[in-house]
């Protein structure tokens, strides 16, 4: 009979896993392979982000102050390098572009950033970045394999160079950029870093709490194990 | 001092008498077994839900324009908001893991049987409020995931004749999901449910103190006054209302032999729990749904709307059957049936232990039948998805008819008088 119960346990946690499996799927993406204990490639990707991004993508949830210490840049430092339009180390991540032009001028507004790593996964976004091709028919003259008839330009198109689409859907290497594809992959996989950084700040605190609390735990329950044993040992 | 402090509380409040009735003299059946942690451990979640709870209210927002702003100021600004805000979502989900452990067991060793009949109930009822209480909070992040949830559970109102549209307007308070929704669901989600949980929790547990725990046997503990031999009584003293009334065998007091006992439980429920909440809390999506990370926007549907899993099984009921007012009907009978439970089973032998062959067989089928219900709920309509969802549907009902076939002259292997181990 227990092992009738086992047997059911064991089906209904298998059962859950295997839909878990089922519901994956869509289009193929890159690995990221981004590491969020690398603090030089945080920053590298931060100063993309400042430098190509963040003109129409807002970080609004996200303070400047938090994220220079998070990622290991002085105040001084920060405001030097990484703040450019005069707003205070407290302040949000934001920019000034107005939402009902932009809704005009892209068709849609560009959408805020914080949550894309959580939206989307980083693995959307490292591939999505390298998925631009040329198409003459879209009003930038771009468009993405990943994400359809997307209303956003190429802005890293003079990191990468253009890249064009064959009629099986094959999109070749990208030509006349000043990286080469290698160090491409680099800027963006650091621009992504940044984005699984931005959109979870506290998520290496999360892990690193969790591995204190579940030695804690083991502990707690081996001396529970053994409590209950001593109380019980005299039932039958 | 503090023996002269209790003599002088007890004149006033029966708090030794209530101690010792409830805890340190209940008799409770020694022989329970893993099943029987997840009634401590739903209340242990449900003080976790309160405790995190309250300190989330103290930094959201309830606003339609500030909701989903204020939940990312929790995650970033507030100190260890991000760990209140993970032990509060995490803590949703497992507190359905553990009701429906807590309700499977009820139905393995037929504990909602005479005289559990009410108990079974009040049970049902937390089940309902939780349900409600879970909807709720749900839409409270404001993520689109949460408004497209809400927006299409809230429309299944609509299905009733006559009235349908204007109950909708009623339980929205607006012609769409708005502010006023949200609004409304948050002083539900931090008020009224709660208050009902609690205090239904606290009749659930003075209904089965009154009828006494059933166990994986299904043999009572509390026998026929006079019916057992002195040498044969438990040798534990046990409070009056119970000794008194009852010759008590093959019983532990609950404190401190389950208390301890149940520490462990906490222990190892804990370990799973925190590993969730601290390297998945997003329960691979299942937990926390990818979409949910936009704000709310009535004006772009997320690709597939899903509810949370907890809700899976209902939902699919609802999906599968073609029309929508029959939908609605069949998926509020789904859980109308488990209310029902004590009536479609007519047998008198408890555990599935001595229950026939058949009984087995359809308990597991049951099971299964709600596990695929479930699965299928967060995973897109597709022909087969929905051909499987049927077949399940068919088998989930099915279990509570031919219950009521087989229950009356069911071929039972001999009970026991006592608990044997």
């Amino acid at each position: 009979m227990k092992n009738l119960f086992k047997a059911i346990a064991f089906g209904l946690v298998t059962l859950v896993s295997v839909s878990a499996l089922a519901s994956s799927g869509g289009i193929h993406l890159d690995k990221a392979n981004n590491d969020l204990t690398d603090k030089e490639s945080l920053k590298n990707g931060f100063k993309t982000y400042i430098n190509y991004c963040l003109g129409c993508h807002q970080l609004q949830y996200q303070r400047y102050n938090r994220t220079f210490k998070d990622l290991g840049i002085d105040n001084a430092d920060g405001i030097e390098n990484y703040m450019y339009t005069g707003e205070k180390p407290g302040d949000h991540i934001t920019n000034t572009m107005p939402k009902k032009e932009a809704a005009k001028w892209f068709g849609t507004a560009p959408p805020d950033l914080t949550l894309e790593a959580r939206l989307r996964s980083p693995d959307w976004i490292y591939t999505y970045l390298r998925s631009f091709y040329m198409d003459s028919e879209r009003p930038f003259g771009v468009n993405n394999t990943v994400f359809k008839d997307v209303g956003m330009p190429h802005v890293l198109q003079d990191l990468q160079g253009v890249s064009s689409i064959d009629e099986h859907g094959n999109v070749s290497p990208a030509m006349g950029g000043n990286l080469s594809a290698e160090e491409y992959d680099v800027v963006v996989r650091d621009l992504t870093n940044f984005l699984e950084y931005v959109g979870e700040p506290s998520k290496l605190e999360r892990k690193s709490m969790g591995v204190k609390v579940l030695i804690f735990l083991f502990i707690f329950f081996i001396v529970a194990y053994f409590l209950k044993k001593e109380y019980w040992k005299d039932i039958h | 001092m503090l023996a002269n402090f209790m003599a002088w509380m007890d004149k006033r409040l029966p708090l030794t008498d209530a101690w010792n009735k409830h805890l340190a003299q209940y008799p409770a059946p020694k022989n329970f077994n893993f099943w029987y942690f997840f009634g401590s451990l739903a209340m242990l979640v449900l003080v976790n839900q309160i405790l995190t709870g309250i300190w989330l209210t103290m930094s959201y927002e309830p606003s339609g324009d500030g909701a989903f702003a204020s939940v990312e100021y929790i995650m970033r600004d507030v100190d260890y908001g991000w760990l209140l805000r993970y032990m509060h979502s995490t803590g949703a989900s497992a507190f359905f893991i553990v009701v429906y452990m807590h309700m499977m067991r009820g139905l393995m060793y037929g504990s909602y049987q005479k005289p559990r009949e009410l108990l079974w109930i009040f049970g049902m009822l937390i089940f309902l409020v939780l349900m409600a209480e879970a909807f709720m909070g749900y839409l409270l992040p404001w993520g689109n995931m949460s408004y497209w949830g809400a927006q299409v559970i809230i429309s299944l109102f609509g299905a009733i004749p006559i009235i349908g549209d204007d109950l909708t307007l009623w339980i929205r308070g607006d012609y769409v999901i708005s502010g006023a929704t949200l609004n409304r669901f948050f002083a539900l989600h931090v008020i009224a449910m709660p208050l009902v949980l609690v205090i239904l929790v606290f009749l659930h547990i003075l209904a089965l103190h009154e009828v006494g725990s059933n166990n994986p046997e299904g043999i009572e503990v509390k026998k026929k006054k006079g019916s057992i031999k002195p040498e044969e009584l438990s040798k534990f003293t046990f409070h009056k209302q119970y000794s008194d009334k009852y010759d008590i065998v093959d019983a532990i007091p609950f404190h401190p032999y389950y208390s301890v006992k149940d520490i462990m439980g906490v222990a190892g429920f804990l370990i799973i729990f925190c590993w969730v909440m601290f390297f998945a809390p997003e329960g691979g999506g299942y937990f926390m749904e990818a979409p949910n990370f936009e704000p709310a926007n009535g004006l772009k549907t997320p690709e597939h709307i899903a509810p949370v899993w907890y809700f899976g099984p209902f939902y699919t009921i609802l999906r599968v059957i073609p029309d929508k007012l029959l939908g609605a009907i069949g998926m509020f009978s789904a859980i109308i049936v488990l209310f029902l439970v004590p009536w479609f089973d007519r047998g008198v032998v408890k555990s599935i232990k001595y229950r026939s062959k058949l009984h087995l067989f359809n308990l597991i089928q049951f099971s299964i039948c709600f596990v695929v219900l479930g699965a299928l709920g967060t995973l897109p309509a597709t022909p087969l998805y929905n051909m499987i969802g049927i077949i399940a549907t068919f088998g989930y009902f099915g279990f509570f008819v031919a219950l009521w076939f087989y229950s009356k002259n069911e071929k039972c292997k001999p009970v026991p008088e006592r608990i044997s181990h």
